[in-house]
């Protein structure tokens, strides 16, 4: 191409002559040939100018790399076998307290509400509540798991039991997500949150009367998150209703499903927010409540609706500096069905009753937060037939009001000291009590 | 407007989205790094701003929700965030962006890294056994995590490779223009004396020659303790160090309280793109932070 048009213009120069008219166009022809020329020598310099960029730029990262790893000892190397440590990863948590009850704890209970599961309050004097042993892994590329063993002492003797055991999906498309073994269900804010996360040492008494401290059972859970910038999960589960509030394994062990949904997102730098609802469908086959020797029977079903609102502000979102969360939730139940009283006939038993607990925790330094916190029941009256038991109506709604203060000194040591006014109970009760929990190993991180 | 309609019609979105490559970034400079290199190309979002602490973050709803959406994520790693970001991807349900995937990278993994020793003991406070995590400190190191993203990016979203291409092209021509210019320019800097508030300067500091003689922080991650403080007070009562540096997001009160009591210049560097009104880019970022320095050290 370049030899031709060179060649051109060679002999159109030696030929020279020809009439005026061959002059202009031969003029035109050697101005085209020198135009072609120029732009096809302005391109091969162009690009051998980026060669040279090019080669400059590998000698210079070249000469960068050479120059970080000077003195360095193989440090890369040293941070790829510290992941490679541990797997599964193993966490311990510990957590202990002291109680002082101003009343014996061994004749709580709240009017109209026998406790059933895990609720209660904690034990008199000094304790070490649970240990939690937690293992967790992916299983493969579309599988992970985890377990988490509680250690604990029961009268004297060490019990060990499986309060975890569950497997989630981590390949399915479309936002979804299922998870299946033994789990906390989605319900309500607290009720997955893991006791070591807690703000106070114990449960709300909605969570305490209406789910037995935190509904945990063995069955599926799927997920749905929406593609959007507004969070919007949805959520279901089928439950085999083995604990309380179902109980005796219903319908052939599918005894209970649920239903939520929760939304949430930023307003500004400083503030963020999730509200939510869920609803539980519990079936109960002969379902023990209240007094362990002594238990009050229940057969039927339970039904719990919730609203919650949670809302978190720090400044510019620096968490670690000051924060304030506020919390709420409302539940409402619904059972329908029998009481056996212990040594008589069943009772029909139709009752709604309600719940709720407002709290607000307050980290004003690094280190240190503050809280205070309100949880309230309140029952219709079942009847005539249940004068003179436990779940006859309280005269005045039951009521609490706790403060709480604790110190961090990292993520994986809290010491704290809560002080409850429990107006709930027979009798009007004082109580305080101290609490540590630490963890070692590793750690999961927290969801909002 | 034509994202308020696929706000709305969320159900269609995939079909939206299709023409942006959704980018998830940890911190504001692999936004900010995206971003030179995809152009128009890429939507970028960033999890935190450089006015918050890293290592401390909510794992909110808002962020849940745009991890769910994201073709790529990009973090710092070496476990700056791990106590947040595995719960959004617990929650996000997006198997394009989990661990082991082609959009999930770590930055850190590309650079080679600072204090990696391997198993710690947690009594020696917030060490991270796989290194320093603060590499965006040495532009080297962004040029280094610039080439890896490029390619991810070209992979991920084929269509528009050759623009990717062109893009890391010209940014890393300009980033090492750039860093010639600014290494000429803190020749004066070898040599100076550094107080940190947290490890957070130690690839700036090797990259300038700078000198750290103290922290701080007694233990790395737990705020600064009265009598470190009045110790270092004592040891520095004489002069022995040029400046006194902190991040925007960290407490002002200790570096202020050891200045007015030793004299030394106490100043705040923009850790990332956001630290100040001059860092509003990775280039201006530069500048600014050699600014800063230069001021301080020649006393102006």
């Amino acid at each position: 191409m370049r030899l031709s048009v060179t060649l051109a213009v060679a002999v159109l120069l030696l030929t020279g002559a020809g009439t005026a008219q061959a002059q202009e166009s031969e003029i035109e022809t050697l101005r085209a040939a020198v135009e072609e020329l120029r732009s096809d020598y302005d391109a091969r310099i162009a690009e051998l100018e980026r060669r040279l960029a090019v080669a400059e730029q590998n000698a210079r990262q070249a000469k960068y790399a050479a120059q970080q790893s000077e003195g360095l000892q193989d440090g890369a190397a040293a941070g790829n076998a510290g992941r490679a440590a541990f797997n599964p990863a193993i966490g311990v948590i510990f957590q202990g307290q002291a109680w002082n009850f101003s009343r014996n704890p061994d004749d709580y209970s709240i009017q109209g509400f026998p406790f059933g599961g895990e609720a209660g309050p904690v034990d008199e004097g000094l304790s070490i509540g649970e240990t939690e042993l937690i293992l967790n892994a992916n299983v493969d590329d579309k599988f992970t798991a985890w377990l988490t063993v509680a250690l604990a002492l029961e009268d004297g003797e060490g019990v060990a039991e499986v309060e975890e055991a569950w497997v989630e999906t981590t390949a399915l498309p479309a936002g979804l997500g299922v998870k299946f073994g033994r789990f906390f269900s989605g319900i309500g804010y607290l009720n997955s949150k893991h006791s070591h996360s807690w703000d106070f040492a114990d449960q709300p008494l909605p969570y305490q009367a209406f789910l037995g401290d935190q509904y945990l059972d063995n069955g599926i859970q799927a997920r749905w998150l929406a593609p959007t910038d507004l969070y919007m999960e949805f959520g279901a589960e089928i439950l085999q209703g083995s604990r309380y509030p179902a109980g005796g394994n219903a319908h052939s062990g599918f005894g209970s499903y649920s239903l939520f949904a929760n939304v949430g997102g930023d307003v500004g730098g400083d503030s963020s927010w999730l509200a939510g609802v869920s609803y539980l469908d519990n079936s109960a086959i002969d379902r023990p409540s209240g007094d362990e020797d002594d238990p009050l029977v229940f057969n039927g079903d339970s039904k719990l609706g919730s609203v919650q609102f949670v809302w978190k502000w720090s400044p510019n979102g620096n968490w670690k500096q000051r924060n304030l969360v506020f919390q709420s939730e409302f539940f409402w139940r619904s059972e329908d069905g029998n009481y056996v009283l212990p040594g008589g006939a069943p009772l029909i038993y139709e009752v709604d009753q309600t719940g709720w607990y407002a709290q607000a925790v307050y980290q004003p330094i690094p280190r240190w937060r503050f809280g205070g916190r309100v949880d309230g029941l309140s029952s219709d009256d079942p009847g005539a037939l249940f004068d003179n038991t436990a779940l006859t109506a309280p005269s005045s709604n039951p009521m609490r009001y706790s403060m709480m203060a604790d110190w961090s000194n990292s993520e994986f040591s809290r010491l704290r000291l809560q002080f409850t006014r429990d107006e709930a109970g027979p009798l009007d009760d004082t109580q305080w009590g101290i609490q540590y929990i630490h963890s070692i190993g590793a750690h999961g991180a927290h969801a909002f | 407007m034509i994202r308020s309609i696929c706000v709305v019609l969320f159900a269609l979105l995939p079909v939206c989205a299709a023409a942006d490559l959704e980018i998830f970034a940890c911190e504001p400079e692999w936004a900010a790094l995206a971003t030179e290199i995809g152009g128009s190309h890429v939507n970028t979002f960033s999890a935190t701003t450089a006015l918050q602490d890293p290592h401390y973050i909510q794992a909110r709803p808002s962020l849940i929700a745009k991890v769910r959406r994201a073709d790529l994520l990009i973090c710092s790693g070496a476990q700056l965030e791990i106590g947040w970001l595995p719960a959004l991807l617990q929650k996000a349900n997006n198997r394009k962006v989990l661990p082991g995937s082609n959009g999930y990278m770590e930055a850190s993994a590309y650079v080679v890294r600072v204090d990696a020793t391997g198993n710690v003991d947690r009594a020696q406070g917030d060490i991270h056994p796989e290194g320093n995590p603060h590499i965006q400190t040495d532009p080297r190191n962004i040029a280094a995590v610039a080439r890896p993203l490029g390619e991810r990016m070209m992979a991920l979203d084929p269509e528009n490779a050759a623009a990717y291409a062109s893009g890391l092209a010209d940014f890393l021509r300009q980033w090492h223009d750039a860093i010639d210019a600014w290494e000429a320019k803190a020749r004066t800097l070898r040599g100076a004396k550094a107080i940190t508030h947290h490890k957070s300067w130690v690839y700036l500091e090797r990259w300038l020659g700078l000198e750290e003689v103290a922290n701080l922080e007694a233990i790395p991650g737990l705020p600064p303790t009265a009598t470190h403080l009045s110790r270092l007070t004592k040891q520095f009562e004489e002069g022995g160090a040029d400046f006194i540096i902190r991040s925007p997001y960290q407490d002002a009160r200790p570096s202020e309280w050891l200045s007015e009591r030793t004299g030394i210049r106490a100043i705040v560097l923009p850790l990332t793109v956001g630290g100040s009104e001059q860092a509003q880019d990775l280039f201006s970022l530069y500048d600014d932070i050699l600014d800063r320095l230069l001021k301080a050290r020649n006393h102006e």
